[in-house]
């Protein structure tokens, strides 16, 4: 458990870094292991196919068609218009929210781990074993089960039904403590930290200066991890938040699509989610490839 | 105060230090170390500064609300016959604890995830392994692509994914009960007995590339000089996946047991999606859901706070009990 990290930052594609290896499979077997590749690759890709396929059809299309293919309409652009107008456009304002507990919640987030993450790697105090495996046990916390009593005291200080109910717990991640400190243990000399103590610099800015950015790519590991656990963490807003305009975007579209029974609007719901999905689709592939060229620049260092 | 102390460097580091306080005849080892001592000082109070704001948001967010969980767990609310008059809060001692233990709701909810669990983990974590040494193996085509293709529910947030599924469940919209008719096999996605099984399909589709890359990023840091020494003893490759990376990748295969095991205990996300669609899904169907409903569809916070309290003990309990029987295995 202790090595994986490290593993993961020094890994390197063997089909492309290493020497070209003897190719050994026999054809048969080459066509059959990408012909299995592909069809599981289906039961992963259909679904995503399907909700964009959907969120081009009119709501008589989505019952009437092939699922798998357009309908007679384009209604994408008429689609897109329903959810945005949809109650006064909230959706939009469930966006932003989305945007600001995400955002705000991991950059913080990721600097308070890297912090931490570094004291405990590099500063051997006392205790610091013990700190360290509370924070660790902490990783074992499922969310829901921390939520009922985060709403419990929240509810008794009064921060329940706002943006900090939402917005402290998110700012907190034991994991990425973990993954800093394991990554400042390989990846900070401690030659580079001496000297520059010598050169005179405080340790708060050999921390900013030096540190954070040696830790860059492990860093961004732990933004995009916080980034989609605090997009995925449903039970928290739905306990704190009574009000909808606090909503981020997952809980808005539980709420439409709960009502679903009484309210047929159907390609809203089904459009709403192809919206909230694809810029974390993008994100994630766009930061993937950062996250990887930091990846194989942090290896040539360790 | 060990291995930095002792590092070479350290005397230049002790320079800035004034030495204005001994004489000429003394000698130098005991100011060394009293300034060593004001420089270790001083770098505990800077691991102090940077651990700060992480610590007081933590204690914030996990050690007093799972302190003020408990406490509310021993607690209950007392009505008075009539209802008239203010409620008063009484101690309560373990009682909450025996009400969530001998709740049948709770233990049947219990059992069903555990169920839930026993199948869904297995078939997840197995589906991973494979892609993973699929991925890994010399016989894989456009290993970018698959990557990446199976990666990529990860990155639909849980809640979103059920409603995705939802509609592939839905009678009149799905595409899958066309497919299924016309193949002669009506399957009812949403009733009792198949419930549970849709369920864990939406979890497997969520989480299998995530752990699919876990155990792959494990494989990749193996030596590859392993594979092909056993390569010249004329191993095939299934024997080399099946006796030498399968071993190799244990760790990661207990990591992602682990979080497995603590993602089926908190099932909450996909029933409560899937529940407005099908009476086959009670308001009580998970723990988490049970614990939910008892505080905002009762009220009865005490109650809810015990079943949170126990299901984080038997959360700890499975994943310590996991880890264990892991690493006993391996030795």
């Amino acid at each position: 458990m202790s090595t994986q990290p490290t593993a993961r930052h020094r890994r390197s594609d063997p089909g492309r870094a290493a020497p070209p290896a003897r190719r050994r499979g026999t054809s048969a077997a080459r066509l059959s292991t990408t012909v299995l590749l592909f069809a599981i690759a289906g039961y992963f890709l259909l679904p995503i196919w399907w909700l964009i396929v959907s969120a081009t059809k009119s709501n008589g299309d989505l019952f009437g068609s092939n699922g798998f293919w357009f309908g007679s309409h384009f209604h994408l652009a008429d689609n897109l218009t329903k959810v945005f107008r949809h109650s006064d456009g909230i959706f939009g304002r469930w966006l932003l929210n989305s945007l600001l507990y995400c955002g705000a919640g991991a950059l913080v987030a990721t600097l308070f781990a890297a912090m931490a993450g570094y004291a405990l790697a590099k500063y051997p105090f006392k205790g610091r074993e013990g700190v360290f495996a509370v924070i660790l046990g902490a990783v074992l916390i499922p969310p829901p089960l921390l939520a009922l009593p985060l709403y419990l005291l929240a509810s008794s200080t009064g921060l329940v039904n706002t943006y900090w109910s939402v917005l402290i717990p998110s700012a907190v991640t034991p994991f990425g403590v973990y993954l800093a400190r394991v990554y400042a243990e390989a990846s900070v000399p401690d030659e580079l930290t001496d000297a520059a103590r010598v050169d005179g610099a405080g340790e708060l800015r050999i921390f900013f200066t030096i540190a954070l950015r040696l830790m860059s790519p492990a860093l961004v590991t732990i933004c995009l991890f916080q980034f989609v656990g605090i997009w995925n963490n449903f039970f928290l807003p739905l306990m704190m938040l009574a009000d909808d305009s606090r909503w981020p975007l997952t809980l808005g579209l539980y709420f439409w699509n709960s009502q679903l029974r009484d309210q047929p609007w159907y390609d809203i719901v089904v459009t709403g989610s192809l919206v909230s999905v694809v810029p974390l689709c993008i994100a994630f592939l766009a930061l993937q490839r950062f996250w990887r060229s930091g990846l194989s620049a942090g290896s040539l260092k360790s | 105060m060990t291995r930095d102390a002792d590092s070479p460097t350290l005397p230049a580091a002790d320079r800035p230090a004034p030495s204005g306080d001994h004489g000429p005849g003394r000698e130098r080892r005991p100011s060394r170390s009293r300034s060593g001592s004001r420089l270790a000082a001083r770098r505990n109070r800077s691991a102090a500064v940077l651990l700060a704001p992480f610590g007081v948001l933590f204690l914030a967010v996990f050690v007093i609300p799972i302190g003020y969980a408990v406490h509310q767990s021993l607690f209950r609310v007392e009505r008075s016959g009539l209802g008239f008059g203010a409620p008063r809060t009484v101690f309560a001692g373990l009682d909450n604890y025996t009400r969530v233990l001998t709740d049948s709701t709770f233990l049947k909810g219990v059992g069903r995830v555990l169920l839930f669990g026993l199948v869904q983990v297995p078939v997840m974590l197995g589906l991973a392994l494979l892609l993973a040494l699929l991925l890994d193996s010399r016989v894989a085509r456009f290993k970018r692509f698959f990557r990446v293709a199976y990666f990529l529910p990860f990155a639909i947030p849980g809640v979103i994914a059920a409603v995705l599924w939802a509609f592939l469940y839905m009678p009149g919209i799905s595409p899958l009960n066309d497919i299924g008719r016309s193949i002669g096999a009506d399957v009812d996605f949403l009733s009792h007995d198949v419930i549970l099984f849709s369920i864990g399909n939406i979890v497997t589709w969520s989480w299998t590339g995530y752990n699919m890359l876990i155990i792959y990023t494990s494989l990749q840091s193996v030596p590859k000089e392993l594979y092909e020494a056993a390569e010249l003893d004329g191993c095939s490759g299934f024997r080399i996946a099946w006796h030498i990376k399968v071993p190799l990748v244990r760790p990661a295969l207990t990591l992602t047991g682990v979080f497995s095991i603590i993602g089926t205990l908190q099932l909450f996300g996909e029933p409560m999606v899937l529940r407005p669609m099908t009476a086959a899904i009670s308001s009580n169907y998970t723990p988490v859901m049970l614990s939910y409903q008892a505080a905002f569809g009762l009220n009865d916070y005490n109650f809810a706070a015990a079943v949170a309290v126990v299901l984080a003990l038997a959360t700890f309990v499975l994943s310590y009990g996991f880890l264990r029987l892991s690493t006993q295995g391996s030795r």
